[in-house]
């Protein structure tokens, strides 16, 4: 049980996965502009997260263990077909969600997040419930990352900053800001 | 079945001519191939300008021989997956393209992890699981949607070598800085010499953050500065 509120805390603050281990950054710099999108999409990428975590699980349990050259390939399967499910499911159910998501909701398939957690829980050989844990606290890391990131931005947005830090720039010096915050939860303890 | 039938040949034509536009085959290629590899390596610098593949930038620039070994592998695959993308665009159906870029990036992402290992076990080692990840790469997926699957090979490939060196370069550059301030060392060999004091920060990851960061305000200032002594010229 400690195991697992370890594995729990430590993917969502010591080793965020956006802050810290640098899984999911073209979400984090591009959809985080509004703070409403930020969140639900984070959401919407925890979803995916429990649903690759079983898939990779399973496919490493039963199908791959005689061929670990096909992890790659096999998870990005997994990964694009489990996005495919989400895009339709809130299609159907939450229209207006779908439409503010935009094209945001297929990018998922290619947030190096989504990949990540398929190819960390397999090389630090999670069983179920701990991959599912992993991938809720990662999950909801990164649902924390985007909307710390978003809320910040609104604020950049009205403020008087210099020509020259109107784009790119200061969000990344903004980002390293954030960074160096996580990295103060690093003394709570290493991964395990 | 008679429902589905009557859609194709009016998409079929209609994506031949936007889908290649300039391409005939046999004919040498009319874009100067120079110019599509330059592109890649400035203008649209995949790190620097379009902010493409954002996630190995960050987290393998620690050391400058993770940073180059990164580059090369994705200069890899960019050419390998761009090659084949351009040779099969019009014969995959336009509803499973995504999946099939993505399978076709992800074989080659698979060599590229075996050549690696076999070659250069310890940087393998080092770069884990950010070598698979390759595959979740934005700018590989971006070329060959955007790019490779509407060109010929020839230019595919240029384009790759492009986009690859570009990326490479920015990830040297960016390693190069943070291996020699936070280690005092460059490919592992110590430059500083004893008495240097590491800056750790930079190879902690806000280091990387503040790497880029400054990188690119230093860029938006020299274009600021261009554009402003180009108003005063034309004034």
């Amino acid at each position: 049980m400690s195991n697992l509120a370890w594995i729990f805390v430590s993917t969502l603050l010591v080793n965020n996965f956006t802050l810290v281990m640098f899984l999911g950054l073209c979400s984090f710099f591009g959809v985080t502009a509004k703070i409403e999108t930020a969140w639900r999409l984070g959401l919407a990428n925890t979803f995916v997260l429990l649903l690759t975590a079983v898939g990779a699980w399973t496919l490493n349990t039963y199908v791959l263990t005689r061929t670990p050259f096909l992890r790659t390939i096999a998870f990005i399967v997994v990964v694009a077909s489990g996005v495919q499910i989400v895009e339709m499911a809130v299609k159907k159910h939450f229209p207006v969600l779908f439409r503010q998501l935009g094209i945001y909701l297929p990018l998922i398939t290619t947030n190096c997040a989504i990949l990540g957690l398929a190819l960390f829980q397999t090389s630090r050989h999670y069983n179920l419930v701990e991959s599912l844990v992993f991938a809720i606290g990662a999950g909801l890391g990164l649902t924390l990352a985007l909307s710390l990131m978003a809320s910040i931005r609104e604020r950049i947005e009205v403020a008087d900053v210099p020509v020259v830090a109107r784009r790119m720039g200061l969000v990344l010096v903004v980002a390293s800001c954030l960074s160096m915050a996580f990295m103060g939860f690093a003394g709570m303890g290493s991964a395990p | 079945m008679t429902v589905t039938l009557p859609p194709p040949p009016p998409a079929a034509p209609a994506r031949e001519p936007a889908g290649r536009p300039e391409f005939v085959p046999g004919a040498p290629p009319p874009a100067p191939v120079l110019a599509d590899v330059w592109r890649g390596i400035t203008r649209e610098n995949p790190v620097l300008v379009q902010f493409l593949g954002m996630c190995p930038t960050m987290a393998v620039t620690n050391t400058l021989a993770n940073g180059v070994a990164m580059g090369t592998a994705t200069l890899f695959v960019l050419v390998g997956s761009g090659l084949i993308v351009s040779l099969v665009a019009k014969y995959v159906a336009h509803e499973v393209r995504i999946t099939s870029y993505i399978l076709i990036i992800a074989t080659f992402v698979t060599l590229a992890d075996m050549i690696l290992a076999a070659t250069f076990p310890d940087i393998s080692k080092a770069l884990g699981p950010f070598m698979p990840l390759i595959v979740a790469n934005c700018l590989l997926l971006g070329r060959a949607e955007a790019f490779a699957a509407k060109v010929g090979p020839v230019r595919a490939v240029a384009d790759g070598v492009g986009m690859g060196l570009g990326f490479t370069l920015s990830l040297s550059l960016l390693s190069a800085i943070r291996e020699l301030l936070g280690r005092g060392s460059l490919f592992g060999h110590n430059i500083f010499g004893p008495r240097f004091e590491p800056w750790v920060f930079m190879v902690m990851p806000p280091g990387g953050f503040l790497t880029l960061g400054i990188a690119l305000l230093g860029l938006a200032f020299i274009i600021e500065r261009r554009r402003r002594r180009a108003e005063r010229a034309a004034a």
